[in-house]
């Protein structure tokens, strides 16, 4: 008889030319919760993915239970016990918790009111048993985060997995979610369920898991008992070095006023008010930092600054100009850059060389174009500067940029949108998917970009990152500032409070702008 | 009243194809696959419809022959959008040159040979006492019945079935259906292949019942304003039903207008229905402008299981 929930042995799973995984073994007790940690790209998720069907591997054995098992697809998996918890959920925006919940039922096809009924009283019964309490009627879309994370917990439960997987379940979720999950999942082993978590957050590894098994690069590198280990070991195995232990900002007078936002109105999508009446300001050598748990309106904040959307009312004032429905290409004169969301999708052209891409904001200066036509030696020579000063590493200056790592991808955008030395610099998530080394680079930009007088103004989900980088921390809820901190001032709590739109400033700390 | 009673059954008459169209381009997207070969679709069932029953002069045959063509350009449309996961437009307007193509070389033999086809006719003697309904309906054709019970039986099995549910989440979500053990390819196939024989029951009612005499290209952009209409009905079977009786009445109605020697030329009566099909289209578009999409969030894309995000 054994103990093992899950066995995999001597995985491997390669992506054209990358290798996944390479010869990982993992084991899970049953009824333990076992942490996998690991940098993005470690592999985590790749390991999941053939747990739970979704991928195939390519060499390698699993077994379940003990019986050796040869998952194809989700279908068997599921019919295995095992559910996941996916880090992009896998619900139906269009239809509501219930219809979520019931999706992979063949029984019963014909589906009239009464039928519904009873659904919905099994499955509320079925919710509230381990606490987990949601919307039923509602589209999926319509639900928060956290709220959309009960539903796939129960959608997974209630299809009778005993083998649960969180794929980095609190990467979406407040602190305050976060916590209210890991008391779910005690609850869930108390009910002799199996999980696996992955993550890269060490705090939350120490809180909840028994057992951890740290990845990196592929590999598995080690097992460990949770008593048996620290915070430390576990950040020295999972980097493969030590981590630098954060890093004093040094201290600079702010300068003059670069951007001073007030009343600022946006809608959305779908013409929800993505930004409703935000005020504030930033300075020269200042680095103003936007917490918040994504969807709160920091997108929609990006793309109106940058002129992608524009404003329905409010003033916007940069350098004592007023602005009023600027155009992206007039904001870039006036020195705004840009670090978007999604270097991939609206940063860079993946199938161009690293030259067009540098070019995009820049090709109509004098400098780059002559009568209208590309002045290519030159562009070329000044590519190459470029990238050695910003230690791009690529193969040539032509093969498409999509075939470079992530952090050299931000390395290269980073590079064109300083190059044109700006006056405000707005970055979203700048580091999202980054590893440690191309994070740090990228934090040494933003600081540089502060100490030469441009001013910044960071969005990202990383609390660890604006804490450690921003003068001023703005957070974000609902569309609007739910509160606003000094950089000694801040604190993690109250942030991951403010975040959850738990506490409501009714005295803006903000100073009021003086705009004439 | 009598005009009115005229212009619904040539409403009726003219919306039936239309209605084929459109059901069957609903199944398709709701799917997840666009279809734009229903032209190419409806004149290959048509012209088969043509030569079979010239050949056999039997209904049941010629009705069973058009489901098989249009069902085999429905699998072809399937294998190159989702097991090849090929650009679905490029897919399906090479349907639609096809289908006008190979109808027309068909066709040249039958062009213009009246087919004596007498349709038989449902009559509700029942619905005599009650005014316009009972001239209306009283004396329909089979196929437009069979039309409105597929609108009907559709309508119930979108929203009141599991396979409706599975059906709506492959068409919005693939990757949460295949998750959820629900056969994402085996949804697609199925309903394209299915769509695609309503597609063909158009082109069968267009020639056995609207014009029983094979022209080239006959089916002059029907299939087109039918892609239209599934905007306009948003996905809704029973919309799809009201959209495809108003169009079929402007049909119509360029018809009745010419019988009343106005002043306009009929090349501008005949235009009514195409005009109103983009007059409605911007209207629609306009309308919904700040409401949520209603289309199949996974429309014209090809799932991949282990494509990564």
């Amino acid at each position: 008889m054994t103990t093992y929930a899950v066995e995999m042995q001597g995985i491997v799973k390669t992506f054209g030319e990358v290798v996944a995984c390479n010869h990982v073994n993992f084991s899970v007790k049953k009824g333990e919760i076992h942490a996998l940690l690991g940098e993005n790209g470690a592999g985590k998720s790749t390991i999941m993915s053939m747990l739970s069907g979704i991928y195939k591997a390519d060499s390698g054995s699993i077994s379940i239970h003990g019986h050796t098992s040869r998952i194809r697809s989700p279908k068997e998996s599921m019919e295995l016990g095992i559910g996941m918890v996916h880090q992009n959920f896998r619900l139906v925006p269009t239809l509501t918790a219930i219809e979520n919940i019931i999706l992979g039922e063949k029984k019963d096809v014909w589906r009239g009111a009464s039928w519904r009924a009873r659904k919905e009283e099994e499955i509320a019964i079925f919710a509230n048993n381990y606490g987990l309490i949601f919307p039923m009627n509602v589209p999926i879309w319509h639900l928060s985060v956290g709220e959309q994370q009960r539903v796939e917990i129960v959608k997974t439960l209630y299809r009778g997995a005993d083998i649960i997987i969180f794929d980095e379940p609190t990467s979406v979720l407040t602190p305050g979610e976060a916590d209210q999950l890991f008391e779910t999942m005690k609850e869930l082993k108390r009910n002799g369920k199996t999980m696996i978590i992955t993550t890269h957050k060490l705090k939350e590894v120490m809180t909840v898991a028994d057992e951890i098994s740290v990845m990196r690069k592929g590999e598995m590198i080690a097992h460990i008992k949770r008593e048996d280990t620290t915070m430390q070991e576990l950040a020295q195995l999972m980097v493969g070095r030590d981590l630098s232990q954060g890093f004093e900002l040094p201290s600079i007078e702010n300068g003059k006023r670069i951007l001073i936002v007030e009343d600022l109105l946006v809608k959305g999508e779908q013409g929800m008010t993505a930004l409703n009446k935000i005020g504030f300001t930033i300075h020269e050598h200042e680095i103003v930092g936007v917490a918040g748990v994504a969807g709160n309106g920091q997108k929609e904040l990006a793309e109106a600054l940058t002129g992608l959307i524009h404003w329905q009312d409010g003033t916007v004032i940069l350098n004592k100009e007023l602005l009023s429905k600027p155009s992206v290409q007039s904001l870039i004169d006036k020195g705004i850059a840009h670090i978007p969301e999604n270097r991939m999708k609206s940063g860079l052209a993946g199938d161009l060389g690293i030259v067009d891409n540098l070019l995009f904001k820049t090709y109509r200066n004098k400098e780059r174009t002559k009568f209208s036509l590309l002045q290519k030696k030159k562009n070329q020579k000044w590519a190459k500067e470029l990238i050695e000063k910003f230690d791009v590493r690529t193969p040539d200056l032509h093969s498409p940029v999509k075939q470079l790592s992530g952090g050299n991808q931000q390395k290269l955008l980073f590079a064109r949108e300083i190059d044109q030395e700006p006056k405000l610099i707005i970055a979203l998530h700048p580091t999202q998917g980054l590893d440690v080394g191309a994070t740090e680079a990228v934090h040494n930009m933003l600081i540089k970009l502060r100490a030469t007088g441009s001013g910044v103004l960071l969005i990202s989900e990383d609390l660890d990152e604006v804490m450690q980088l921003s003068d001023k921390i703005l957070v974000i809820y609902n569309g609007q500032i739910q509160g606003v901190l000094s950089r000694d001032a801040a604190d993690k709590d109250e942030i991951g409070q403010l975040m959850a739109g738990l506490e409501v400033r009714k005295e803006p700390i903000y100073e009021s702008a003086n705009l004439h | 009243m009598d005009t009115a009673i005229i212009l619904m059954s040539a409403a009726i008459s003219a919306g039936t194809p239309l209605l084929f169209a459109v059901l069957g381009g609903i199944l398709n997207e709701k799917v997840g696959v666009i279809n734009l070969g229903t032209e190419g679709i409806m004149l290959i069932g048509a012209v088969t419809s043509c030569i079979v029953f010239l050949q056999t002069e039997n209904l049941f045959l010629t009705f069973l022959a058009a489901l098989l063509a249009s069902a085999g350009l429905g699998l072809i449309h399937a294998f190159v959008c989702i097991s090849l996961r090929a650009n679905q437009i490029v897919s399906g307007l090479a349907i639609t040159l096809f289908g006008t193509g190979f109808s027309a070389y068909l066709g040249k033999s039958v062009a213009g040979s009246a087919l004596p086809v007498s349709v038989p006719k449902i009559e509700l003697s029942w619905l005599e006492p009650i005014p316009f309904i009972g001239r209306v309906f009283g004396n329909l054709d089979i196929f437009s019945w069979l039309c409105i019970f597929v609108a009907i039986v559709m309508y119930f099995y979108m929203y009141k079935t599991s396979w409706g549910l599975h059906l709506k989440a492959v068409g919005d979500s693939p990757s949460t259906s295949d998750v959820m053990g629900v056969s994402v390819d085996g949804y697609r196939y199925f309903h394209v292949i299915l769509g695609s024989m309503l597609m063909g029951l158009s082109g069968f009612y267009l020639i056995m019942v609207y014009s029983p005499n094979w022209i080239e290209g006959m089916t002059a952009g029907r299939g087109w304003i039918a892609i239209a209409l599934i905007i306009f009905a948003r996905w809704n079977p029973l919309y799809a039903l009201a959209c495809a009786y108003f169009f079929g009445g402007l049909d119509a109605l360029g018809f009745r207008f010419q019988l009343l020697e106005v002043a306009i030329p009929s090349y501008f009566l005949k235009m009514i229905p195409y005009i109103a099909t983009i007059i409605v289209l911007m209207f629609v578009g306009w309308k919904n402008r700040h409401k949520p999409p209603i289309e199949p969030k996974a429309l014209g894309v090809p799932y991949f299981r282990e494509q990564r995000f």
